[in-house]
C-alpha cells in the first residue's frame, strides 16, 4: 500500500553551530509510512554509530515485514499489527547497539534515544526511548505527544520542579532510557487516530532546547502549505538561537486519509499468505 | 561543583563546596554549616543538592529565610542568588569553573538510579551558559579565568539591540497602514493564492516565498525560492499589495 500520496514527507538533519559532528540520524519512507529520528550519545563521537545503526535496522527490518501483505492486514480484533512489531524490531535493534558497544572499545557507553512513527489505517503507531519529541499539530493546537523519558521530567511528574524551574535546571539531557545501553530496553508505544490536516513534528532536544514549543507550533502553522521552508526554518531558528546540539527534524502532513484493507480483503490476503 | 560563599557585613568568612545531597544549616554543631548566632535557628534550613540543581529549604525556622530579599519556604536556587540568614549572607555559585569544553554542554547523557552520569569533563556546566533561556542568544561566558574554551569561535554575538522593521502599505484601500514585525514570522499575503513570509533573524529581516504560483518582487525584481534578506526602504509587491519594508528605531 503506497502512503506517499496520503503523506508529505519532509526531514533535516544539522550538525548546529556549536558541534563539530552530527549524532543524529533521521530516515523516512514515505511509502510505507514510516519516520525514524535517532540522537546518539556516548563514547567520543560514537553517538553517531549508535544512532546510525538504529536508523538503518529499524528502517530495513520494517521495509521488510511491511512487504509481507500479512503484516499490514487488521486482525480480526481490529487491532493494529504494528505495536507488537515495533516492540519486537526495537528490542532487536537495542541488541546490536548493545553489543557492538560491548564488544568494541571505542563504541563503549554509545548509546541513542528514539522517536518513531508508523503511519497506517488512518492512525499512528509511535514508538519512543529517551528525549527525542512527537508534537503534532491538528488545527490550532500544537502539543508535545511523546512524555520524555528523562530525569527533568520525572522531577516535574513527581512535583518537585515546575515547568518553569526546569526550565532553570541544570540537570537537561539526562535521560532515564536509552537504545543500546542495557541488554534489554522498553520502549513506549501508542496509536493514535490521524486526521486529514495533522502535521506531525518528530525532533531532537537539539530544537526543542533551543526553541520554545509556542515558537515551534507558530512555525510549523504558518508554513504548513510549504514543508520544505517549515523545516528549514525550524533548524534555522534553533541555530540562530545559539546551535548547541545537533537540530533534527522530521515533519510529516496527512493530506487524506489512508485507510486499511478490513475484512474480506484482509482475509483472501492472509490466507493467499499461508500458501507462500 | 556548586560553593556557598558566606560572609557577614561584606566581609568573605568562608566558602563552602556542596560535596553532599544534604546541606544542613543551623547553629547546633551537627550541622554542616553551623553559625554560631542566636538569630539562626538550631535547625535553621537545608540545602538538597542533585546533581546540578540545589534547593534551599527553610526548616520551620523562628526568623526565616530568605533569598535575594524574599522570603522563602523553599527555592530553588540560581546562580548569585544570596541567602539571607540574620545577619549573614550565604551566596549560591553554580559551576562557573569549566573544564569540559563548550561542546560538552548540552550532551543527552543517560542517568541510572544511583549513578553520577559519565562525562568527559564534569557534570559541571559554565553557568552563563545554563542561564540562558531558550529563545535568547547565549551572551560570550564570563569565567573568572578570562576568555576561555567558551570563546568557541561559532558562539554567535549578541545583537546590539533588537531589531524592529515593520511594513507600510502603499497603495490600494489600505494605503498607509502599518505593520510592526515583533514576531519571529510574519506571514504575508492570500492562502491558497501567494504567501510569502518575513523572518526576524538576529542579524537582519528576510523574506521567503512559502505558496503560490508567483512569487513576490523586491523593488521591481522577481524572487527565486530562496530567501531573500530585506534592507530598509525595499519595495515588497506581494498578492497585488505594494508596501515599503522599514525599520524603525
Amino acid at each position: 500500500m503506497d502512503l506517499s500520496q496520503a503523506l508529505e514527507t519532509v526531514s533535516r538533519s544539522d550538525p548546529g553551530m556549536v558541534r563539530a559532528h552530527n549524532e543524529d540520524a533521521v530516515y523516512t519512507n514515505p511509502a510505507l509510512g514510516i519516520a525514524i529520528l535517532a540522537d546518539g550519545m556516548g563514547g567520543y563521537n560514537a553517538g553517531e554509530v549508535a544512532s546510525g545503526m538504529v536508523t538503518t535496522l529499524l528502517g530495513s527490518e520494517l521495509e521488510k515485514a511491511f512487504g509481507r501483505p500479512e503484516s499490514r492486514v487488521i486482525d480480526k480484533d481490529g487491532r493494529q499489527p504494528t505495536g507488537g512489531l515495533l516492540a519486537a524490531e526495537i528490542a532487536r535493534a537495542n541488541t546490536a547497539v548493545y553489543q557492538a558497544a560491548q564488544s568494541q572499545p571505542q563504541y563503549a557507553g554509545m548509546g541513542t534515544t528514539l522517536v518513531m512513527a508508523v503511519f497506517y489505517d488512518n492512525a499512528i503507531s509511535v514508538a519512543h526511548i529517551g528525549d527525542s519529541r512527537l508534537y503534532r499539530l491538528r488545527g490550532e493546537e500544537f502539543r508535545q505527544i511523546t512524555r520524555d523519558h528523562s530525569l527533568l521530567q520525572e522531577q516535574i511528574d513527581s512535583g518537585m520542579l515546575t515547568v518553569e524551574q526546569a526550565r532553570n535546571s541544570q540537570n537537561k539531557n539526562l535521560v532515564t532510557r536509552a537504545v543500546g545501553v542495557d541488554p534489554s530496553v522498553e520502549p513506549e508505544i501508542h496509536e493514535y487516530a490521524t486526521l486529514p490536516g495533522d502535521i506531525y513534528l518528530l525532533c531532537s532536544d537539539g530544537l526543542n532546547d533551543m526553541v520554545e514549543d509556542e515558537e515551534i507550533g507558530m512555525t510549523v502553522q504558518m508554513l504548513a502549505a510549504n514543508l520544505e521552508l517549515a523545516a528549514t526554518q525550524l533548524v534555522q531558528m534553533a541555530n540562530d538561537n545559539g546551535g548547541r546540539d545537533n537540530v533534527s527534524v522530521i515533519l510529516v502532513r496527512v493530506k487524506h486519509q489512508y485507510p486499511a484493507p478490513h475484512g474480506l480483503g484482509g482475509w483472501v490476503a492472509r490466507l493467499l499468505a499461508w500458501f507462500k | 561543583m556548586a560553593k556557598l560563599t558566606l560572609s557577614m557585613d561584606g566581609l568573605l568568612l568562608k566558602e563552602i563546596p556542596l560535596t553532599k545531597e544534604r546541606t544542613t544549616i543551623g547553629r547546633k554543631p551537627h550541622n554542616d554549616i553551623q553559625i554560631d548566632n542566636l538569630a539562626i535557628s538550631g535547625e535553621h534550613a537545608v540545602i538538597v543538592t542533585i546533581l546540578n540543581d540545589a534547593f534551599l529549604e527553610d526548616l520551620d525556622s523562628t526568623n526565616g529565610t530568605n533569598v535575594n530579599g524574599q522570603p522563602v519556604k523553599k527555592h530553588f536556587l540560581q546562580n548569585g542568588d544570596v541567602i539571607e540568614l540574620g545577619k549573614y549572607r550565604l551566596k549560591y555559585l553554580s559551576e562557573t569553573h569549566q573544564q569540559a569544553s563548550q561542546a560538552d554542554f548540552e550532551k543527552t547523557m543517560i542517568i541510572r538510579p544511583g549513578m553520577m552520569p559519565k562525562t568527559e569533563g564534569s557534570a559541571d556546566t559554565k553557568a552563563m551558559m545554563a542561564e540562558t533561556q531558550a529563545g535568547m542568544v547565549v551572551p560570550p561566558p564570563q569565567s573568572p579565568d578570562g576568555p576561555t574554551a567558551g570563546g568557541h569561535a561559532l558562539n554567535p554575538e549578541p545583537p546590539a539591540a533588537p531589531l524592529r522593521g515593520a511594513l507600510q502599505i502603499l497603495a490600494g484601500a489600505n494605503a498607509g497602514k502599518e505593520m510592526e514585525l515583533t514576531k519571529t514570522l510574519s506571514t504575508l499575503g492570500k492562502p491558497g493564492v501567494q504567501v510569502a513570509v518575513i523572518t526576524r533573524r538576529p542579524h537582519g529581516y528576510f523574506i521567503t516565498h512559502v505558496e503560490g504560483a508567483t512569487f513576490p518582487a523586491i523593488n521591481g525584481k522577481v524572487l527565486d525560492a530562496q530567501a531573500h534578506p530585506l534592507n530598509d526602504h525595499d519595495i515588497i509587491e506581494l498578492a497585488g499589495v505594494k508596501m515599503e519594508f522599514f525599520l524603525k528605531d
